[in-house]
């Protein structure tokens, strides 16, 4: 075994945090991305500045900000209490609730794209079809945005996995709890341990670009087919 | 058996203010410069575009009024757009299957293999959408509105975004569509040809208001309209086969109201079964006038008509609108003519046809 237990575990909450975070964010980001594609809401540009700020903040400011939110004095923090439960703050749910935020442009952003590029057309021949608004969602809309699923998939995910600001602020390094590879890496490099830091970091290098290489491939196959 | 329609719809620059009583039966155009509304129009009559104070009834089906709007998905028709817009994740066999699996068996009319048929796309099923020619990809659009057996047909210059050869490959399956099938059809058109070949009626649109409408013949022919000027003049005519004759190769047309006299046109070749439906083109510079019937000629097709309207637009010529019976044709001749032979609405002459034109 080239990973030691602890390398294993971190690896094991790494994956499991990503694939949460993309489920969830695919399962409300489509909708919310379609509603941003067709919407012509004057203030539309609002939220979409909003769902951007994820991309230009430092990560610290947003895991700040989420810490105060999350910790047992802030608002979110101070409901799970009444609530009977703990605070979210150094808590795997806190992480997934973070990376939710963090990687919500990376999946809305592709997913209103594609569904822009559709353009209203489609959605028009499919009604004079018979089919019903919600039919047309998934038989026309889904379908011919699926390039951007799969991007918005991937670079969720890979982005969830790359993440490092967010988790050290309001995921602590609990290791089984919330120390991701990211953090376990630093903390290698910390204790001189260049070895077991060299086979974490050549493996997420390695299995990032793969993904990439398989998003770009697949895309281009689907771009061949023009309308 | 009719559709009635009526919209306001204010965008602004551009108002649409129609209230129209549509046939449900045969091709019905809509005609008109670009920017004038008829897309409009018919996207409104589709329930693609929703406007407050509508009303629309179609046959005996209410689809909009101040309490309701059906959406489109639930009114019974079928669209036809300028671009074939198929759906690109769809094979051609996908694209028909679309529709035609979204109608209840009890309301199929026309079968899949009926609606293949008749666009001639057998052999194009499983090809992708983008592996078609654009006519190709218009037959398959048609087809596949087809499927969904609609109770009338709606159709946004489906030839517009052609080129000349894929227009020519189209219009015989349009023109089968009409003889096969008794869907009715609104055809959007901003192209006289085309409508001349295809409608029974027309509906003049200009800035959004209906200049004028009727049967194709008569407004194609209406002096008072500008839809063909001059050299261009055209009159269309119905007519029926009555019989061929071999030893000339030649085959005699009947046309006419049930009522009044038939008038004969002799037109070569064609050898089609008597019984059959035509429809002939005659060039208004194409039709000249004598006062008596000639003999010694070499004009096949001599016509008794009654001068209904003379219009003069240029120095030297004149159109003359004939009545043969009450089937209008036009002739183009020389002022000097007109003249000559003391024109005037009422009196009698008879129109030698040099060349008619089977168009359908």
């Amino acid at each position: 075994m080239i990973f030691s237990d602890a390398d294993f575990t971190a690896l094991m909450i790494t994956l499991k945090l990503a694939a949460l975070s993309t489920l969830i964010l695919l399962g409300f980001g489509t909708p919310f991305a379609w509603w941003m594609a067709r919407s012509r809401w004057r203030f539309k540009f609002l939220l979409e500045a909003v769902v951007a700020l994820p991309l230009v903040l430092p990560p610290t400011v947003l895991g700040f900000y989420l810490l105060m939110t999350l910790g047992p004095y802030g608002p979110l923090g101070a409901l799970m209490k009444s609530l009977g439960g703990r605070p979210l703050a150094f808590t795997f749910t806190g992480l997934v609730f973070g990376s939710v935020i963090y990687s919500l442009p990376f999946v809305v952003q592709p997913l209103q794209d594609a569904f822009t590029a559709i353009g209203r057309r489609p959605l028009e021949v499919a009604a004079t079809l018979r089919a019903s608004p919600l039919d047309r969602f998934f038989t026309v809309a889904v379908p011919m945005a699926r390039s951007g699923f799969l991007t918005a998939t991937v670079l969720g995910f890979a982005h969830t996995v790359g993440e490092f600001g967010v988790v050290l602020m309001i995921g602590g390094n609990l290791p089984g709890e919330t120390q991701v590879v990211s953090i376990a890496i630093y903390d290698h490099v910390e204790g001189l341990e260049y070895g077991q830091a060299h086979w974490l970091s050549g493996g997420l290098l390695l299995a990032s670009f793969l993904m990439l290489v398989a998003v770009y491939a697949i895309n281009r196959r689907f771009t061949v087919v023009k309308p | 058996m009719t559709i009635e329609a009526k919209f306001h719809i204010d965008r602004g620059d551009f108002v649409l203010d129609v209230d129209v009583t549509l046939p449900f039966q045969g091709v019905t155009s809509l005609f008109g410069p670009s920017g004038c509304g008829k897309t409009t129009l018919l996207r409104a009559i589709a329930g693609l575009e929703r406007h407050r104070d509508g009303f629309l009834k179609v046959d005996d089906m209410i689809w909009q009024d101040a309490k309701c709007f059906v959406p489109p998905h639930q009114r019974p028709l079928g669209y036809v757009f300028q671009e074939a817009s198929l759906f690109t994740h769809l094979t051609v066999q996908g694209n028909l299957e679309y529709g035609f699996k979204r109608i209840p068996d009890t309301e199929r009319k026309i079968s899949l293999e009926n609606a293949i048929e008749l666009l001639g796309i057998e052999h194009l099923l499983d090809r992708k959408s983008d592996k078609l020619s654009g006519g190709e990809r218009q037959r398959v659009a048609i087809a596949r509105a087809l499927a969904v057996s609609p109770g009338i047909l709606l159709m946004d210059e489906p030839l517009a975004a052609l080129d000349q050869a894929s227009k020519q490959e189209i219009l015989p399956y349009l023109e089968s569509l009409h003889d096969e099938l008794e869907i009715p059809v609104i055809y959007v058109s901003h192209t006289l040809e085309e409508i001349g070949r295809l409608s029974d009626h027309l509906v003049l649109l200009e800035a959004g208001r209906v200049v004028a409408m009727g049967p194709i013949n008569e407004m194609l022919t209406r002096l008072d309209l500008s839809l063909i000027h001059g050299n261009e003049a055209t009159a269309v005519i119905d007519a029926v086969v009555a019989e061929y004759d071999s030893l000339y190769n030649l085959t005699h047309l009947d046309f006419g109201d049930n009522a009044g006299p038939s008038h004969r046109l002799t037109v070569a070749h064609q050898a089609l079964e008597p019984g059959s439906r035509v429809r002939l083109r005659l060039a208004a510079r194409d039709v000249s006038l004598t006062l008596e019937r000639q003999s010694g000629t070499s004009i096949l097709n001599i016509i008794p008509a009654t001068v209904n309207e003379i219009i003069g637009e240029e120095a030297a010529k004149v159109t003359v609108r004939l009545m043969a019976g009450n089937i209008p044709i036009l002739s183009r001749i020389t002022k000097k003519s007109a003249v000559e032979l003391d024109l005037k609405p009422g009196k009698q002459v008879y129109a030698q046809v040099k060349s008619v034109v089977m168009i359908r």
